[in-house]
């Protein structure tokens, strides 16, 4: 075979790979980097009303999610850098997003370092985590701090203010005081009490919108989860009887908005079924509206997400799609 | 599109049909042709030939008695100076038959019209001319079409889809052998006594569309299809659901939903073929890429060098660092320029290093992209995970034998994993277990 006339030079070596040879150009940053523009209509509303605090909590939790990730991964795991993922950047930004105002900055650090070693990297790192980082730190540093993680300031308060009741807990009457619930408007547009990044309903949907159009997120579980919520708080949600729960009042404000675009999404913790998907959904809103209309605490989205992720890989197993042509399962 | 998707799943692959308007070129005879003994999926054949005989265009040099096999003609005159294993395209060895050309092109004196009265005798011609599916799978025709009684087949499909990015050579078979698919359709048509004949075909493809549309317009049983440009929707499975609605069951074949499903090429080849008695000694195959100077269609005979077809398109205008035989979704990456074009071999690519280049696989972000793109709607980030931890049960669970491999989970995965190698991986191991416990 080696005479085989030849009248060009012979590539020295070629590259043998299985199949596929092409490739589209999707890739884990771009995904990632998709989320972080999503997120900054949200971030940039919630710099808006609270200024410089707000600056202050994004910058140290980035610092430690970022710090976090490249310095466990170096010096603990021994593995490869994944900081151009871009991932501990968007669970920086959520978990910033999450927090009051007015947190101490070292424990929005601590926050971020819970996020990343012990609810991401410790079970391997990205897509491996079984709960959603943010959303996991979120719940420690709630429990550890409760006081400081909620006292929520009014947009344009100072720190030594008294806080501002949340429209939750407004509805749910747990505030003896005399704060009337912000108008739909205000809800829409964030001029409320509450978390850094859920108040602002509009810009949430503008990133929302993003992500859908950039195929980054699927409208799917997020509206299950809103829609059900909704249904279940306007059969239950009112003292008046059934079917009189102030359904726009309940959906807007809390974490909702934001927990079911920004952190029920996350690809890791969710299933991964078509039919999985679903139930997660709606799973999400029936524990989210009993949280927040029969239990003491009134925002449920946190615990719903978490319990939910924790629920994932069992609904993954029980739901696996039947194959092109196979029998029904 | 977005309603008219006709399978659920897939990928939107770059057509990068650049060929499409070139209207194919025969190549000249080269000085030596290489002729492995495996060109169908089956046994290999043995050569009937020894070093030293004079050979001529369209004789038997290779045959086997076992009925999974077609035999394998010299596609020049001349004289056979080797046989002995030599690289496959597949990248291992096969036995392999050398001719040094005599350039005369001499006619095997065997061939003759073919005719044939029943069907025992045109199955026997079928499989005298050596056709094994031209689609790129290699099933040898003969098998194929000779449906066992019990088998409720009423229609035949044409597979013209061409899914497959830059391969535009079922293109042009249709476009310039359109009487011959014509003939191609109405023997088998008749041969197998069906009354229902579909032809699929992309809708990018609309000259292709319209030539079959008038060639078989005062033809009642058969109908031209235009389907959505989605790949893959030449994968038979998904071609036959689109057709017809029919979903052929796991682990079953066409035959058991009522279907045959050709290939456009092999009914044109079988049009031509019992017009002439020529047996197939010839390919057409796109010549495309971008490290490729003059992309082309053109007609090749069995045994050149992928070599000599690339410097027929004028060599390379860069240095490839890959070179496919087939597409570049589910074709085999080449090892050597020395391996030869077989009988499905329907393209020849090469990418420069830029194209070539492989992402770093990076970790599974559970996006589920891959899940939405498998047309067998299959779990494919389960089934490579399971794959990677060699759980054969959850690789069994899971239906790992139903992927075909089309490459449609790898093509949009975000963390750039080799899905479709981890499937192959995953299919030996269960494979393996299997013989393990003696079920095999």
């Amino acid at each position: 075979m080696s005479d085989t006339p030849n009248n060009q030079s012979a590539p020295a070596q070629l590259l043998v790979t299985a199949s596929p040879h092409v490739r589209d150009h999707s890739s884990t940053r771009k995904i990632m980097l998709d989320v972080i523009i999503a997120l900054l209509p949200a971030v940039a509303v919630s710099i808006y009303y609270f200024g410089k605090h707000a600056v202050a909590v994004y910058a140290v939790t980035l610092i430690a999610t970022v710090f976090t990730e490249w310095f466990s991964r170096k010096f603990i795991f021994k593995k490869d850098n994944t900081l151009g993922d871009l991932s501990a950047v968007v669970t920086g930004l959520i978990l910033a997003m999450s927090l009051p105002a007015a947190i101490p900055l070292w424990i929005a650090f601590i926050g971020g370092v819970i996020a990343i070693f012990f609810v991401k990297q410790l079970f391997g790192g990205i897509g491996q985590n079984f709960m959603n980082p943010a959303l996991g730190a979120r719940v420690f540093l709630f429990l550890a701090w409760t006081g400081p993680m909620t006292k929520y300031l009014a947009p344009g308060q100072s720190f030594d203010a008294l806080a501002g009741a949340t429209p939750l807990a407004i509805l749910k009457g747990k505030e003896a005081t005399t704060a009337a619930l912000p108008d739909l408007w205000n809800l829409f547009i964030g001029n409320h009490a509450g978390c850094l990044g859920e108040t602002s309903i509009i810009a949430l949907l503008i990133g929302a919108a993003y992500l859908f159009a950039r195929k980054v997120i699927s409208p799917k579980v997020p509206l299950l989860f809103i829609g059900t919520v909704a249904l279940l708080c306007w059969i239950f949600g009112s003292k008046s009887g059934l079917f009189h729960g102030d359904v726009l009042s309940y959906t807007l404000s809390g974490g909702l908005i934001f927990g079911a675009f920004f952190m029920a999404t996350d690809y890791a913790t969710q299933p991964v079924t078509p039919l999985g998907k679903i139930i997660f959904g709606v799973g999400l809103g029936v524990l989210t509206a009993v949280i927040r209309l029969w239990t003491n605490y009134p925002e449920g989205v946190q615990f719903a997400i978490i319990l939910m992720n924790c629920v994932s890989p069992l609904i993954d197993r029980h739901t696996v799609p039947k194959t092109f042509g196979g029998k029904h399962a | 599109m977005l309603f008219t998707r006709p399978f659920k799943g897939g990928a939107s692959v770059p057509h990068h049909k650049a060929t499409s308007g070139m209207a194919t070129l025969a190549m000249p005879v080269p000085a030596k042709v290489v002729i492995p003994m495996l060109q169908h999926i089956g046994v290999i054949c043995t050569a009937t030939v020894q070093k030293g005989d004079k050979v001529t265009v369209g004789q038997i040099i290779g045959d086997s008695d076992k009925p999974m096999s077609a035999p394998i003609h010299s596609s020049v005159s001349g004289t056979v100076t080797e046989i002995a294993p030599m690289l496959y395209p597949g990248g291992f060895f096969v036995p392999s038959i050398e001719i040094q050309t005599d350039g005369q092109q001499t006619l095997s004196e065997n061939i003759r019209k073919p005719s044939y009265a029943s069907k025992e005798e045109f199955l026997k011609l079928v499989r005298a001319s050596g056709l094994a599916g031209l689609g790129g799978a290699g099933f040898p025709a003969h098998i194929k079409l000779n449906v066992p009684a019990d088998k409720p087949v009423d229609t035949l499909i044409i597979n013209a889809a061409e899914c497959e990015p830059y391969i535009t050579s079922d293109y042009h078979v249709i476009i310039e052998k359109t009487r011959y698919v014509v003939d191609g359709v109405k023997a088998v048509r008749d041969i197998l006594g069906l009354k229902i004949v579909k032809v699929g075909i992309e809708d990018n493809k609309p000259e292709a569309v319209k030539a079959l549309k008038a060639a078989f317009k005062d033809d009642s049983t058969v109908s031209v299809r235009s389907l959505p440009t989605r790949y893959p929707q030449g994968a038979e499975k998904m071609l036959i659901s689109a057709l017809t609605g029919r979903k052929v069951p796991v682990g079953k074949l066409p035959s058991d939903v009522g279907v045959v499903v050709m290939n456009v090429t092999s009914v044109a080849f079988l049009g031509e073929y019992l017009e002439t008695g020529v047996p197939l000694i010839k390919k057409n195959v796109t010549i495309d890429g971008n490290a490729v100077k003059s992309p082309k269609n053109v007609e090749v005979l069995i045994g050149t060098s992928l070599r000599e077809v690339f410097a027929f398109a004028d060599g390379f205008k860069s240095e490839p660092t890959k070179v496919i035989m087939g597409g570049p979704m589910m074709g085999v990456a080449q090892f050597s320029l020395d391996t030869s074009v077989v009988k499905h071999t329907n393209a020849l690519l090469a990418f420069d290093h830029e194209l070539a280049q492989v992402d770093k696989a990076t970790s599974c972000i559970r996006c589920g992209r891959c899940v939405r793109a498998c047309p067998m709607n299959l779990l494919p980030l389960e089934l490579s995970k399971s794959a990677l931890h060699s759980r054969t049960d959850d690789l069994k669970a899971f239906d790992i034998n139903s992927c075909i491999e089309c490459g449609s989970c790898s093509f949009v995965c975000p963390a750039k994993i080799q899905l479709v190698q981890l499937m192959r991986l995953g299919k030996s191991q269960l494979r393996a277990a299997s013989v393990k416990k003696g079920v095999a």
